[in-house]
């Protein structure tokens, strides 16, 4: 589904990725964890397409097609989803408002009737109802106010709404009491299928009790080091990362 | 260019020339009191001048598109030139529907009796153009209010209006009746061929303990040069309410000055809410005098500009007397190459004591061309008060758009939305639900091409 080969990517006179793989297929889970600094929101932002940074060498395909050279609209409505690190608050703009306006553009993208009025808010109701989130979410402006762990959900909500093929999670655990882990994993899981992908970018080998991957990758310095399965990460959880320090290129 | 002395007294010459060709028919059919006003504002444009940039007033606005056009004026005969379907349909639309207590529209400064309506009204109160009212038989019930409260020194364009009005509309809400539904005044330029000048006057008084709301809104008609030079004036009495809202939406050849003079008595609250959607020059002035305690005053804006256009609004509160409150939020938005001045000037009297004033002043800029000229000037002559103000200029917020886009949105859309927001923070303070709505219809169509820097 993703294979991102030898990717090369800067910020201003940065490098950020240095030569990064990875291969995806549909069904399956990837984590991935580094410690702080070392590109993994540069890989899930570059995946979505954000312009900050400048892709220097190196391809992603995205289900035969050269994600690259899409718009980060032609990539959402493709089916890539990023759930921000940081998600970003939008006064004055509608959750409600917003989503609908999103959900239709894929919609519509996938040659599927849009959504009227009621039904989209039927499919509203039932996915924050899953995710436990307040009605009063609804009409508020997207994320302003909200505290972190609701900033989160809501992230996850929009995924859900969005049934994206592939889903890059950024750190979606962080700043989440164990109900709300839970509940957000669940929200992952219930996703999950043969023909969707995830990529979990986390720093807690606790998240991965609930969304079992299939992989584990440790990205150090822009470069993907050691690759295993999901016992890796109780292996970095106990060591840290020090130990891989040397499999790293010198920055 | 400065202009020299001599252009002036000739630019003058050309209005001069409208109220020479007015004279004899102020005399005849208007009330002594009336014309001697109307000679004193003529002295007075005589001895003002325009403004020019050297004015601290006008520092960052050039009248010299305005003063150099050769308009023509259709004095008090009326209309000259017969209207087009156009103008009729737009005289229905403008301001948006909804329930009104009354709706007056006027075309190039005249009333249109056919294009207004007037339900039936509670007792005491008069809604109706000033030229119907004069010809009734207690015109002298005007002369308590027109004009009171505006002072014409030095002032070129409310001499000028005051001067040369045709028409306007007269708003009259007695001692403790408050109306429900808006009052909607709608002005119409057309040019049809030859640049046009309109001068309107509004006049409303909300007495004691009444309550009103007023939406005045200029639209030019056609594709011609005009240009609407309009007063406003406000007095609302010891505990009245009026909500009033200025909107303009001029063609990119026109030209709009327009001053809205707002007097509180004891305990009154006046908001005035003013929209620039469009205009070559836009020039919107809001002057509040809070002359009683416990008066409060509120001013919103909301501006666009985008090409070479260019909005003004200046704001003046004058805190006279003790525990007074006002607040102010002005945002604009401006694309292409277009300018724009906010200044926004707060006066605290010595007297008035325990004043709580704030004003923000918020611009998106969604072009490296465009400029603001923002400015609070705050005036603090008394020590036990709370004045705060800000100023924000800023482009879109590009995680913003970039988070809009990641979830599928175009990026025009995503543009459009954003903007939308921005501009709502204004918006959605406009009670009278069709005006919104007309509002925010407006704003979609003039921002649907918005530029924004980035692929
Ligand atoms: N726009 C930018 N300009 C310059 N440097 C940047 C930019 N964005 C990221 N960086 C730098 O690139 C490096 C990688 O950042 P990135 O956000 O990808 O790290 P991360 O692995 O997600 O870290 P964390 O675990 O703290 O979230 C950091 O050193 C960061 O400061
Ligand atoms: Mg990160």
């Amino acid at each position: 589904m993703l294979s991102v080969k030898n990717l090369q990517v800067t910020a201003g006179d940065r490098e950020i990725l240095r030569g990064l793989s990875l291969e995806v297929k549909a069904g399956e889970v990837h984590a991935i964890m580094g410690p702080n600094g070392s590109g993994k929101s540069t890989l899930a932002q570059v995946l979505a397409g954000r312009d900050t940074y400048h892709v220097t060498g190196g391809s992603v395909d995205f289900m035969g097609k050269n994600l690259l050279d899409m718009k980060p609209e032609e990539r959402a409505r493709e089916g890539v989803f990023l759930a921000f690190q940081y998600p970003v608050e939008i006064p004055g703009v509608s959750n409600m408002y917003f989503m609908r306006a999103s959900v239709n553009a894929v919609r519509k993208h996938r040659g599927m009737p849009e959504l009227d009025a009621f039904d989209f808010l039927e499919t509203a109701k039932k996915k924050m109802g899953l995710l436990q989130m307040d009605a009063a979410f609804r009409e508020r402006a997207v994320n302003v106010g909200f505290s972190g762990g609701e900033k989160k959900r809501n992230e996850i909500f929009q995924m859900a709404m969005l049934e994206p093929k592939l889903a890059v999670l950024d750190e979606t655990d962080s700043g989440l009491d164990i109900d709300a882990l839970r509940i957000v994993a669940d929200g992952v899981n219930a996703l999950r299928s043969p023909e969707r992908a995830v990529i979990v970018v986390t720093h807690y080998q606790r998240l991965l009790n609930y969304i079992i991957p299939d992989f584990v990758h440790v990205l150090l310095n822009g470069r993907i080091v050691r690759s295993g399965g999901k016992e890796l990460a109780l292996e970095l959880d106990e060591k840290g990362y020090a130990w891989l320090e040397s499999e790293a290129v010198p920055a | 260019m400065m202009p020299t002395e001599l252009e002036i007294t000739e630019r003058q010459e050309l209005f001069l020339s409208h109220f020479r060709q007015q004279e004899a028919q102020l005399l005849s059919s208007e009330p002594a009191w009336l014309t001697e006003q109307r000679q004193d504002a003529i002295q007075s444009f005589q001895d003002a001048e325009f403004p020019t940039t050297q004015d601290e007033d006008w520092r960052y606005t050039n009248v010299s598109p305005i003063i150099q056009t050769a308009f023509r004026y259709e004095g008090l005969g009326g209309q000259s030139s017969p209207e087009s379907a156009e103008i009729s349909a737009q005289a229905k639309s403008i301001g948006g529907d909804g329930p009104v207590t009354a709706r007056l529209v006027f075309v190039n400064g005249h009333y249109s009796e056919k294009h207004s309506s007037i339900g039936s009204l509670p007792a005491g109160v008069r809604i109706g153009s000033l030229r119907t009212l004069l010809r009734a038989k207690d015109a002298d019930g005007l002369r308590v209010y027109l004009g009171r409260t505006l002072n014409l020194r030095r002032q070129a364009f409310t001499s000028l209006n005051a001067a040369l009005w045709q028409d306007g509309a007269f708003v009259l809400v007695p001692q403790n009746v408050a109306l429900t539904d808006p009052v909607q005044l709608v002005y119409l330029s057309t040019a049809q061929g030859a640049p046009t000048a309109a001068h309107s006057r509004t006049l409303i008084v909300a007495e004691r303990n009444a309550q009103v709301t007023v939406a005045e809104t200029f639209q030019a008609g056609d594709d011609g040069i005009c240009f609407s030079n309009a007063v406003t004036e406000i007095v609302a009495g010891e505990n009245a309410v009026v909500d009033y809202y200025h909107s303009v939406r001029e063609n990119n050849r026109s030209f709009h000055i327009g001053l809205v003079q707002a007097y509180a008595g004891h305990a009154a609250q006046i908001s005035a809410l003013a929209v620039s959607l469009s205009g070559a020059l836009v020039r919107n002035e809001v002057r509040a005098v809070l002359d009683a305690e416990g008066a409060d005053c509120t001013l919103n804006g909301l501006y666009l500009a985008k090409g070479v256009q260019h909005v003004d609004n200046h704001t003046t509160i004058d805190h006279a007397k003790p525990h007074g409150s006002s607040r102010q939020v002005y945002n604009g938005i401006l694309d292409g190459h277009a300018t724009a001045v906010f200044n926004g000037r707060v006066i605290v009297r010595p007297d008035a004591q325990k004043t709580d004033a704030n004003q923000k002043n918020r611009n998106l800029l969604l072009s490296a061309d465009a400029t603001i000229d923002t400015k609070p000037q705050l005036e603090i002559s008394a020590n036990d008060v709370r004045c705060t103000h800000g100023a924000t200029v800023g482009q879109m917020d590009p995680e913003a758009l970039f988070f809009l886009r990641s979830r599928g949105l175009q990026r025009e859309e995503a543009v459009a939305l954003l903007i939308q927001a921005f501009a709502g923070e204004i918006l959605d303070k406009v009670k009278p639900e069709g005006l919104r709505h007309w509002l925010e219809g407006a704003l979609r169509t003039e921002f649907s091409n918005a530029s924004v820097a980035g692929k």
